[in-house]
């Protein structure tokens, strides 16, 4: 007599297992108990590494882990506005405005601040090297329709060259033949500038950060350090600001609110100034408590 | 901190790096397989069962258009996918209350929607590519029309681990989906794609390279093993 | 003894794209016995064993299996007493010994239990020195052989036969028909023999039927079906004329 008898297939078996496994893990998340701030920031505080330097204290201090999305600044206000993030640190003055005028945000302050600079070609096409005002240079390169990379991407920065371009007496340029908007992040528009011959301003963290030979690119308005640096419309001020709670109930107000508090705080401060002197000689970052070099 | 067309170097730093066991690096790749793998199970828990009932289901209406939605499934732009998923878990959107933006599940949700396709179209595809006759030859021998579609999946088993492996390729090597929903927080949902993409941004050009041959290496390995799995029967069996 | 009546046919048409190819007002098959069904091609033959196997349905009329009066209905476990030798058998892209304990492994039972039975059918097939050889690599005449053995194994009530020795060699023929008339002497098995070999049917058939047209010529006892046939068709076809 036949005995029957279920058949077996331990590969499969096996396989289907370690799928499985897998999904469970994936689906059963990654509490590690602490609570979870979200942090919506620019890409240069954790592309430069600062984030990674003084977040660890926060953590300590609070008990709370820091999940950083690093992405453009428009993005990072996006985020604030429809509630998926706890709290911002940005550097878009107007729009920073206009996000709190609109009731998404508790309040803002001041961080830190660093600088924008025009680099260009060292062979300086349109004769600008050593000009004090970022305005007139713009104008005097889109007078010589000297090839111009703009980030074009909606960040802090591509903000601040729109700016620039109102404060020469230009309507922002359409995509001339010289003027270039390239959609990509700092290191990717510097790269482009290298290769294409081009101006553009990059914020001084990025520059030195990428400082590979950038295909001859040299910083031709906005000086060598931050001290050196004598137009007061470069000057890219970071501000933080938690996310009103009232959007959901998901959002930590508290804990937003905290880190508004620590990252101002002397001793925050006082790492924000000391990051990166050892790496690039020059701090990367100055905190706004600090005295600064122009106002 | 350094310069393109490192790429010798990229592959030394690939092995020290390795070798080091950088637990951050760990924490990637182990990151890595979980979405990857994770989405690969639910792809193909799906997937599979509905492209053998298509490929073996000849005289479906409409197959036509089925056919194309499926077509068009397996070309999908990831970062659409990744778009379209952003939107539904953001809280402001109709999913929110989920809170599962900027996480693993978000994640794996988006992976799995661009692999499904893939699974259930190049299935399809391989069941199609099976004799007809073979169908009513097993009814004959007594096998129930779930016993047909499972013996004629083993038949085309190299065509159905091809639909496998492609779909695990798709998913291991995306990065617009993952970096949008995902959000490459680190230590939470940063995976290999989204730390190339970190590490060229910061200008870390053979970090990246690393990075790169370290997935290259990964979806090697399981191709390798999803082939030798196809060939396996194929040859007699040892006693 | 009455005679026991394994397939009842009534009425049975079958319809392909507005085309009667199989009308068969009246057929009984009997249990335990051959039924050799001739015919020139296209008249039905294996339309009518894909009828009798439960793989179609007709499309009026009814087929009775013993006391059952819907072949369609059957339950599982006495459809499958019904099984089919195809004239090209699609053997799977397995081992030969897989493929002959194919039809007791879709039955539930385990590789090991199966293993004497299939190993015995090899056998008695002379495919013994092929068990471990990949099947898609045999040649015509094995691959036949190893289609007779996974329909045996699991000892079918009912074998239905479709041109099984059609394009063999004559060694490869009187294997299996040998191994066919071994079988019904060991026990009752009902055969239908689809063949366009007359001296095939002659050798192994109780009775004969002629299929033409898909309509039924003549039915009855071998001798006399060769012999005194009723209908000039018969006897043309069985002396190798043309017949329409
Ligand atoms: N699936 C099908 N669709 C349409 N016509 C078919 C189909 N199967 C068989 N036929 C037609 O039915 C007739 C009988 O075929 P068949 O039973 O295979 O004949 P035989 O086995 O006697 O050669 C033929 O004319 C054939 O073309
Ligand atoms: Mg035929």
């Amino acid at each position: 007599m036949i005995r029957h008898q279920r058949p077996t297939y331990p590969c499969w078996l096996l396989a289907g297992g370690v799928l499985l496994g897998a999904a469970a893990c994936a689906l059963a998340g990654d509490h590690d108990g602490r609570p979870v701030l979200r942090l919506a920031t620019t890409t240069s505080t954790y592309d430069s590494g600062l984030l990674g330097a003084i977040l660890p204290a926060f953590e300590k201090e609070s008990g709370a882990r820091v999940d950083v999305i690093a992405v453009g600044t428009g993005q990072a206000l996006a985020l604030g506005a429809a509630g998926d993030a706890d709290v911002l640190l940005v550097h878009a003055r107007d729009k920073e405005d206009a996000f709190l005028a609109a009731g998404h945000g508790t309040d803002r302050r001041e961080v830190m601040y660093n600088d924008f600079i025009i680099v260009g070609p060292g062979d300086d096409p349109a004769g600008i090297r050593g000009m004090s005002s970022a305005s007139s240079a713009l104008a005097q390169i889109a007078k010589r329709e000297a090839i111009f990379a703009s980030r074009g991407d909606d960040s802090g920065t591509h903000s601040k060259e729109l700016a620039l371009w109102k404060a020469a007496g230009h309507a922002p340029p359409s995509n001339a033949g010289w003027y270039r908007s390239l959609g990509q992040g700092m290191g990717a528009t510097l790269r482009y500038a290298g290769e294409a011959r081009a101006y553009t301003l990059t914020d001084r963290g990025t520059w030195l950060s990428q400082r590979e030979p950038l295909g001859g690119l040299e910083i031709l308005v906005g000086g060598a350090s931050m001290a050196e640096n004598h137009d007061p419309s470069l000057i890219n001020r970071y501000g933080v600001i938690p996310v009103n709670p009232l959007k959901n109930k998901a959002i930590r107000g508290k804990l937003a609110a905290h880190f508004a508090r620590w990252i101002t705080s002397p001793p925050t401060q006082a790492a924000i100034g000391a990051f990166g002197r050892d790496r690039f000689g020059q701090p990367l970052f100055l905190p706004a408590l600090a005295p600064r070099a122009h106002d | 901190m350094d310069t393109p067309g490192t790429l010798g170097a990229a592959l030394l730093d690939a092995v020290i790096l390795l070798a080091s066991g950088d637990a951050a690096l760990l924490a990637v790749l182990g990151r890595t397989l979980e979405v990857s793998l994770a989405a690969l199970g639910i792809a193909t828990a799906v997937g599979l069962p509905t492209g053998a009932v298509l490929g073996l289901a000849r005289g479906l209406p409409a197959r036509g258009t089925v056919r194309a939605l499926i077509y068009t499934g397996m070309g999908l732009p990831p970062v659409v996918v990744g778009l379209f998923v952003y939107l539904l878990l953001s809280r402001a959107g109709p999913l929110g209350d989920l809170g599962w933006l900027f996480s693993v599940k978000a994640m794996v949700l988006a992976q799995t929607i661009l692999s499904v396709p893939l699974v259930v179209g190049l299935t399809m595809a391989a069941l199609e590519g099976v004799d007809p006759e073979l169908g009513p030859q097993l009814a004959a021998l007594g096998a129930t029309p779930v016993q047909v579609a499972r013996t004629t999946l083993r038949e085309a088993r190299s065509g159905v681990l091809a639909a496998i492996a492609a779909a695990f390729g798709a998913a291991i090597s995306e990065v617009g989906a993952v970096m949008l929903v995902g959000g490459n927080i680190e230590g939470q949902t940063r995976v290999l794609t989204t730390a190339i993409l970190l590490e060229t941004r910061r200008g870390q050009f053979s970090l990246a390279c690393a990075l790169g041959l370290l997935l290259l290496a990964l979806t090697f390995t399981l191709n390798f093993v999803l082939l030798r799995a196809g060939e396996r029967r194929t040859l007699p069996r040892a006693d | 003894m009455p005679t026991e009546i394994e397939f009842a046919l009534e009425d049975v048409r079958r319809v392909y794209a507005g085309r009667t190819v199989l009308d068969i007002p009246a057929l009984e098959i009997r249990r335990g016995e051959l039924l050799a069904l001739v015919g020139p091609s296209g008249s039905g033959k294996s339309t009518l064993l894909r009828l009798l196997n439960g793989l179609e349905k007709p499309d009026t009329g009814r087929i009775g299996f013993r006391q059952q009066p819907d072949l369609g209905a059957l339950p599982l476990a006495t459809r499958r007493q019904i099984t089919t030798v195809f004239q090209h058998p699609r053997l799977l892209d397995r081992s030969v010994e897989e493929n002959v304990a194919l039809g007791l492994r879709i039955r539930g039972v385990g590789r090991a239990t199966a293993r004497p039975r299939v190993r015995e059918l090899l056998d008695e097939l002379g495919l013994a020195a092929h068990a471990r050889a990949p099947a898609p690599r045999l040649s015509a005449g094995e691959r036949q052989r190893v289609a007779l053995a996974r329909s045996l194994a699991f000892d079918p009530a009912v074998l239905l036969l479709d041109e099984p020795t059609a394009n063999l060699d004559p060694h490869n023929v009187s294997l299996l028909e040998e191994r066919i008339r071994r079988e019904r002497a060991r026990r009752p098995l009902t055969v239908v023999l689809v063949t366009h070999n007359v001296f095939q049917a002659r050798r192994l058939a109780d009775r004969c039927a002629l299929l033409l047209g898909g309509k039924l010529v003549e039915v009855g006892e071998t001798q006399r079906f060769f012999e005194t046939p009723l209908d000039a068709r018969v006897t043309a076809f069985v002396r190798g004329e043309m017949v329409w």
